[in-house]
């Protein structure tokens, strides 16, 4: 039986702490979170988006776009959960430090999981701001996007954090990368509709909280329907409850010891 | 549950019994422990006595496997947070924020306590002057020498104005210059009636600065009394090292007719303890040998108790 975090407001100083030092490198960091997405919109958008056509009634670029903001917020959440809070973790002793003050492993958790949501909700954020720009997206709707992507960095940003609380190196990130984050991925319908894939492994990937995510994500802002909002809001709360339980226990392990 | 705050009197760290084992090595072996209000107290020992999982108990970042443990009025670790408002750290490794400069280090400090808004600016300048660190409060940390990392690790460890300050081998790695430095401050917190409990390997250091000391070897508190009563009560007031093969073997020899004379080989040392030196003085220098005559320090309780050196 494993005790269930009981964080503090406390939190929230660490989820600070990663803030202030994020507008020390403000124009790397805004730079980063428009850059590479932004080439992927336009590279497969254009290049590939004349090839494919349109999707129904959706163009292939703005059907991309929505799928982008999914999956940048996935890999941005997880790359701050994984390779930023194991440096804070490991090398830079930044975790120990807060521990000497009134923190406990709880509150770093729970602080570095809301940050890692925050940096993904604004790579997010970027995206959704040329895809408006480029008039992809549908109507205002797009706004009620926003906190359900917050909500999926969360999850994403949980469950990297348990890698990280397995981590003896940077090199162990590349597991989850090739095993788990890649084949999400490509079976997500991020970059195009799961129904191409055969049903066994739709079936098989719908496990998985990206597809819920992107499920949830691209009728809101593209005009679409939800069609089953409650099973996807069931799935990704549950991944990023589970998450933030299992890495806190994991690292209340390493670091209380 | 409500915990009653300590009196004055009252003892801010009371342990019976700690133990910790890691697989089959007890690191604390039944460690009793009390240290009282005002007090500059030490845990001597060489390193791997257990010294460091202490401290990390008191702290609560180390559960014990046994015994029981208050630290200022509050069982740690059930309330090891609360305990720790009021506690100042200070790390055996740098634990300096390499993302700032040296006031960000505070002011993200002061965050992780709560403490911020416009009564801080004044702590934080009077910080970076006990620091001496000030004109580089915007210098990142990368950029400062191993002593001043030191002395902001010290102040940043004051941010929460604790009642009490633990600090795990401070000065290990300092050039003496520095050490003075820190040695300063912290008999200068002392004065001000912060409760102090430092870790050291130095038996200088722990005689200069410590009112009471614990000796601790194997994960066990071999003896616990002022530097000077354990001295008195353990050793012979004068010791004499002969530092050469000839005198050695003139130690043997004297110290073998007895008469108050104690011998110890340590490594290329022989140690003569007596509390009458002056034939023994005599008859050596008689000899021509060469040697040194000292009083007996923390280093000769310690080797007395432990059959070892401390390892400077």
């Amino acid at each position: 039986m494993i005790a269930l975090p009981r964080p503090s407001f406390r939190s929230l100083a660490v989820w600070q702490r990663n803030l202030r030092v994020w507008r020390k490198m403000l124009l790397p960091s805004i730079l980063g979170h428009f850059g590479e997405p932004l080439l992927y919109l336009l590279a497969f958008g254009y290049g590939f988006g004349r090839l494919v056509g349109d999707l129904g009634q959706l163009s292939y670029v703005a059907f991309l776009a929505s799928g982008i903001i999914c999956s940048s917020a996935l890999f941005t959440a997880s790359f701050e959960a994984m390779y930023s809070a194991f440096t804070r973790m490991a090398n830079q002793q930044t975790w120990n430090a807060m521990l000497n003050a009134p923190l406990v492993v709880d509150d770093i958790v729970l602080g570095e999981v809301l940050w890692a949501a925050t940096k993904g909700l604004m790579s997010a954020m970027a995206i959704l701001l040329v895809a408006t720009a480029m008039g992809l997206v549908a109507d205002w709707r797009a706004l009620w996007a926003l906190p359900v992507v917050a909500l999926s960095g969360f999850t994403f940003a949980a469950c990297a954090m348990v890698v990280t609380a397995f981590a003896r190196n940077y090199d162990f990130f590349l597991y989850y990368f090739t095993l788990i984050l890649t084949p999400m991925l490509l079976t997500g319908g991020v970059f195009f509709p799961r129904e191409q894939f055969p049903e066994w492994l739709q079936g098989l990937t719908y496990v998985l909280p990206l597809p819920h995510a992107v499920d949830l994500i691209r009728p809101l802002l593209t005009g679409g329907s939800l069609h089953q909002p409650w099973l996807n809001l069931a799935v990704v709360v549950g991944y990023g409850l589970a998450g933030l339980i299992s890495a806190t226990a994991l690292i209340r392990r390493r670091m209380i010891c | 549950m409500r915990v009653e705050q300590p009196s004055a009197a009252a003892p801010l760290v009371v342990a019976h019994g700690l133990c910790k084992r890691y697989g089959e090595q007890w690191v604390v072996d039944g460690v009793d422990l009390e240290v009282r209000q005002g007090e500059f107290f030490g845990l001597l020992g060489p390193n791997g006595a257990g010294k460091t999982t202490i401290l990390r108990m008191l702290l609560g970042l180390t559960p014990p496997d046994g015994g029981e443990l208050q630290v200022l009025g509050e069982p740690i670790p059930a309330r090891a947070r609360e305990a720790r408002t009021r506690i100042g750290v200070v790390p055996q490794f740098d634990s300096l924020d390499p993302d700032f400069t040296v006031r960000e280090n505070l002011v993200t400090y002061a965050s992780y306590f709560g403490l911020r808004g416009k009564d801080l600016a004044p702590r934080i300048a009077e910080l970076l002057a006990l620091a001496n660190l000030e004109g580089r409060e915007d210098t990142p940390i990368a950029a400062l020498s191993g002593g001043m990392k030191r002395r902001l690790t010290l102040v940043r460890a004051l941010v929460n104005e604790p009642r009490l300050v633990v600090l795990d081998e401070p000065t290990t790695g300092l050039d003496p210059q520095a050490r003075h430095h820190i040695w300063q401050r912290l008999r200068e917190l002392r004065d001000t009636g912060t409760t102090l409990i430092m870790t050291t390997h130095y038996m200088e250091e722990a005689e200069r600065l410590c009112d009471r000391l614990a000796i601790i070897d194997a994960g066990r508190v071999l003896a616990s009394a002022s530097p000077r009563t354990l001295i008195q009560a353990h050793i012979e007031p004068h010791v004499i090292e002969l530092l050469d093969a000839p005198g050695r073997a003139a130690g043997e020899v004297l110290a073998a007719r007895g008469a108050g004379v104690r011998a110890y080989r340590a490594g290329d040392l022989l140690l003569l303890y007596t509390a009458t030196p002056g034939a023994l003085l005599e008859e050596l220098d008689a000899a021509g040998h060469r040697y040194l005559h000292r009083p007996a320090n923390l280093e000769d309780v310690f080797l007395k108790l432990t059959g070892h050196e401390l390892r400077d």
